[in-house]
């Protein structure tokens, strides 16, 4: 049993062969993201300036497409962190988080305006924590809700969230009376816009901040290898002492966490709430983040860096088309047509397709060197 | 092509990430012959079957049919059908949640429409026929695994192929189906079928083949008949070196000293549980290699899923070193030095898409905690450090399970729980569907361990390995313990005599 192991040329070290993989699935949403790179220089390289002016708060402020692309983009990128967990664990989608969003908003502006009389200079920052927590805990208890049909009733992802789906919407409205909501007092304002006198967008700082934990979360942790275990062979995990039902439930949670923040930042944009749009259609855009990432949908293994730079890539692509004069209710349609070319290049069947080609030259040229001798 | 010969291989290259599974493969199959298809763990049979069959594509090479003039190129398994290859699996491939009729006919009905009726009687007829306990409505995943293979095969005689492929047919099942499935064979070779028989069964090959083609580490090593090749001889081959006896085994431990007046390892009173087996006793000393044996559904895999806690457990008392403790869920078993090695390996073993390295680490891993992974480094040091020593054929320990040969992947998850560092193991066929040289390397392996002062819990369906490994075998039938042999009881007829209830 000690025949020496036969190996190929290109796998002389296996460590390296498996970077080389790892990187296979970044260098999809790169490649997407070099591709609207070039098309806007080619197009309008004015696309790429960045300026620094007088905002009408009368501090000075960055401004131009990039810097709203990655401003705009947060929301999108915190949402792919849990929403690829949520993949990974349970091999399906979470199609609530756009109503769930809603719900989370109008929490915190149902606490921020009903304690508003009462606000008198500094007390703002106790209230604005009392509202996150509120709404932190709310959407985690809803994550929850979603998490445990998954895990204990085994509903399919997709099937259990279209509950929540359905009726977030609603339930939003319900928790303000359906009344416009609008918060008038500036402060508010900061973590969806500037902050005073810094001129990075508040946004940008608060996903840096979910990015930052999620990599402690998952350098500290066993979360990886749980939910990718769980996703992979849930019955294998199980007897391995891992109790798959509670990492399900986990990664629904997370979610809903990541859907507390989202709302947070999105009411803060504009202080206000309109109901039936406020992250309208997200929770595509987010399951099409993991997707681009490279990743599998039906669960398992996961690439989180992937994921949320192919957030990035979708915000991207809006702005583009916005840029490129695309008329708002023609884009999605457009934006399709990107799609569904990065999703066929991001497929297994067409890496595996890749591999194989390059295996098949391998096996040519091994089948001549045998000739030879 | 030659007269008579109804398939040709020639110059089969396939290659998978960092490994060469096959190099330049030539094999050929004649008219109404059963041919064996032999060789180690890895050595490319699976791999072979599976470029046949189109579910790889193949690298390199050429395949000629009788009746087709030039390659035949076999893109995707219906392909193969079309072609008149069929094929069964070692693993079941069929679907168990449709009926058993249905997985005889899915995907080879002509018409758009399904008459329901005559299909399910043509089943019924052809079940009959073959003697198989099954009901053309019964859904087949309610099937025992035998009858499943059975049905997988009724599915191949019925599409009148002209190559039928038995990959390792014979695994799950018992000694009175082998022959009624060898009888089958011989009526198919009768009619000219030709039959690729892969198996690690040795008495089987000589038994009902007419040839065998031997392969090593993706290399072809021969062709040869019968009569010309005995028994000792094909083993060497398959192994590159003298065959190791099996029968020194035993020798190489003393299995006679444990004390069994001292205090058990783990002791069971009373333990039952959800999935059909009888309250039972049972206790197991330091440093004893003991056994579980009976027929398919006697309850043996049950009784012992029952002690690691895998499947619920309503009612018992359980003492480790004479303490009592609960055992409710794997992870209980776990912190209380016990190791479970499961029966299905696919199913429950493995996790598929996951590097060697992880797959190795999991149970300590989760043993230690949520909060306190292992630096990478370390996990690499597991590995390799197993890798080395369970001889594990890898590329490295990165590359994902899945892409192992079965007997390899055993050998990971055998790691992984000889990693756990258990006081108390269990194996539940470790040697299933792996070839010759591993099997005795696990044998002698669980020996090593029981000499150490382990205590082992060995199953295997065959009769012989336990007796060479076990000082106890526990007998069961019907989900009832019937008996416990030791010392010069454990011989093959008294075994049997006890499994088939016909004691004196």
């Amino acid at each position: 049993m000690t025949t020496p192991e036969p190996r190929l040329k290109t796998g002389r070290s296996g460590k390296r062969l498996l970077e080389k993989f790892g990187l296979t699935q970044l260098i999809i949403p790169f490649v997407a993201l070099l591709f609207l790179v070039l098309l806007n220089l080619f197009v309008d390289p004015s696309f790429f300036k960045i300026a620094l002016e007088k905002s009408s708060t009368g501090y000075y402020i960055l401004s131009g497409n990039l810097i709203s692309i990655i401003d705009n983009g947060s929301e999108l990128a915190i949402l792919a962190i849990g929403m690829t967990l949520v993949t990974s664990a349970s091999g399906g989608q979470d199609i609530s988080v756009g109503s769930a969003i809603a719900i989370a908003g109008s929490i915190v502006l149902r606490v921020i305006k009903g304690l508003s009389p009462s606000i008198s200079g500094g007390e703002l920052a106790v209230y604005l924590i009392f509202a996150f927590v509120l709404c932190v805990v709310a959407s985690a208890l809803f994550g929850a809700f979603n998490g445990s049909l998954v895990a204990f009733f085994k509903i399919q992802p997709m099937v259990a969230t279209l509950i929540l789906f359905t009726a977030g919407r609603s339930i939003a409205a319900w928790i303000n009376n359906n009344e416009n909501i609008s918060i008038t007092d500036d402060r508010f304002k900061y973590f969806g816009n500037f902050l005073p006198g810094i001129p990075v967008p508040t946004p940008v700082f608060i996903s840096a901040v979910c990015m930052i934990v999620i990599a402690l979360v998952l350098k500290f942790t066993n979360l990886r290898l749980y939910s990718q275990a769980v996703g992979i062979n849930a019955s294998s995990s199980r007897l391995n002492g891992i109790n798959p039902k509670m990492i399900k439930l986990l990664s629904f949670i997370i979610l809903g966490v990541c859907v507390a923040v989202c709302g947070f930042i999105k009411v803060s944009r504009t202080a206000s709430i309109t109901y039936a749009v406020i992250a309208n259609n997200i929770e595509m855009d987010a399951i099409l983040a993991v997707a681009l990432g490279g990743n599998n949908l039906g669960g398992g293994k996961f690439n989180m860096t992937a994921s949320i730079i192919g957030a990035y890539v979708i915000q991207f692509l809006t702005t583009t088309l916005f840029k490129l004069k695309v008329s708002s209710s023609a884009i999605s349609a457009y934006k399709a047509v990107v799609v569904i070319f990065l999703i066929i290049l991001s497929a297994p069947v067409v890496r595996k397709w890749l591999g194989d080609l390059k295996n098949k030259h391998i096996a040519s040229r091994a089948k001549v060197k045998k000739e030879g001798v | 092509m030659e007269q008579g010969t109804v398939l040709e291989m020639r110059g089969i290259c396939k290659y998978f990430p960092g490994v060469r599974a096959l190099e330049q493969v030539d094999f050929t199959l004649r008219e109404g012959e059963i041919h064996a298809l032999m060789g180690e763990n890895g050595a490319g049979k699976s791999t072979l079957i599976k470029v046949l069959t189109g579910v790889y594509p193949k690298d390199a090479g050429a395949i000629y049919l009788a009746g087709v003039d030039g390659q035949v190129h076999i893109k995707s398994p219906q392909d193969a059908q079309n072609n008149g290859i069929a094929t069964v699996y070692q693993e079941i491939t069929l679907c168990p949640n449709l009926t058993v009729a249905e997985n005889m006919y899915i995907g080879r009905t002509r018409s758009a429409l399904t008459n329901w009726q005559k299909m399910n009687s043509d089943a019924g007829k052809l079940l009959d026929e073959l003697g198989i306990p099954a009901h053309p409505k019964q859904q087949l995943g309610n099937c025992s695994i035998a009858v499943q293979q059975m049905v997988a095969i009724a599915r191949a005689v019925d599409m009148e192929c002209k190559v039928l492929i038995l990959d390792e047919p014979t695994s799950s099942l018992d000694e009175q189906e082998v022959q009624k499935l060898f009888g089958l064979m011989r009526d198919l070779k009768k009619k000219g079928v030709g039959i690729i028989f892969v198996t690690h069964f040795l008495e089987q090959v000589y038994e009902v083949c007419d040839r065998i083609t031997v392969l090593r580490d993706g290399q072809l090593v021969g062709e040869y008949i019968i009569e010309d090749l005995p028994r000792v001889q094909l083993v060497s081959k398959m192994l590159g070196k003298d065959f190791d006896d099996m029968a020194d085994i035993k020798s190489d431990s003393d299995t006679d000293n444990i004390d069994y007046s001292s205090t058990p390892v783990y002791e069971a009173i009373g333990l039952t549980g959800t999935t059909g087996i009888k309250p039972f006793d049972f206790r197991i000393h330091k440093g004893e290699v003991n056994g579980f044996t009976g027929l398919l559904g006697s309850g043996r895999s049950e009784s012992v899923r029952a002690i690691f806690g895998a499947d619920r457990v309503t009612r018992g008392r359980v003492m480790i070193d004479g303490r009592p403790v609960k055992i409710r869920k794997p992870l209980d078993a776990m912190k209380h030095g016990i190791s479970y090695l499961p029966e299905d390996r696919k199913r429950d073993g493995i996790v598929g898409d996951l590097s060697v390295r992880d797959n190795i680490i999991l149970a300590l891993q989760v043993m230690k905690g949520f909060f306190k992974p292992f630096s990478r480094a370390q996990a690499e040091q597991f590995a390799d450090e197993y890798i080395k020593l369970l001889n594990i054929k890898t590329a490295s320990s990165e590359t994902p399970i899945k892409s192992l040969s079965g007997g390899n992947q055993q050998k990971v998850i055998l790691a992984r729980w000889l990693l756990a560092n258990p006081v108390y193991l269990i194996l539940d066929e470790p040697t299933r569907g792996i070839d010759v040289g591993t099997k005795v390397e696990i044998q002698k392996l669980v020996l090593k361990l029981a000499a150490e002062g382990k205590s082992v819990t060995f199953i295997s369906s065959e009769i012989d390995e336990m007796i060479r490994t076990c000082s106890r075998l526990v007998v069961m039938r019907d989900g009832k313990v019937v008996g416990e042999l030791k010392g010069e009881d454990l011989n093959q007829n008294k075994i049997m005599a006890t499994i088939a209830g016909g004691e004196s």
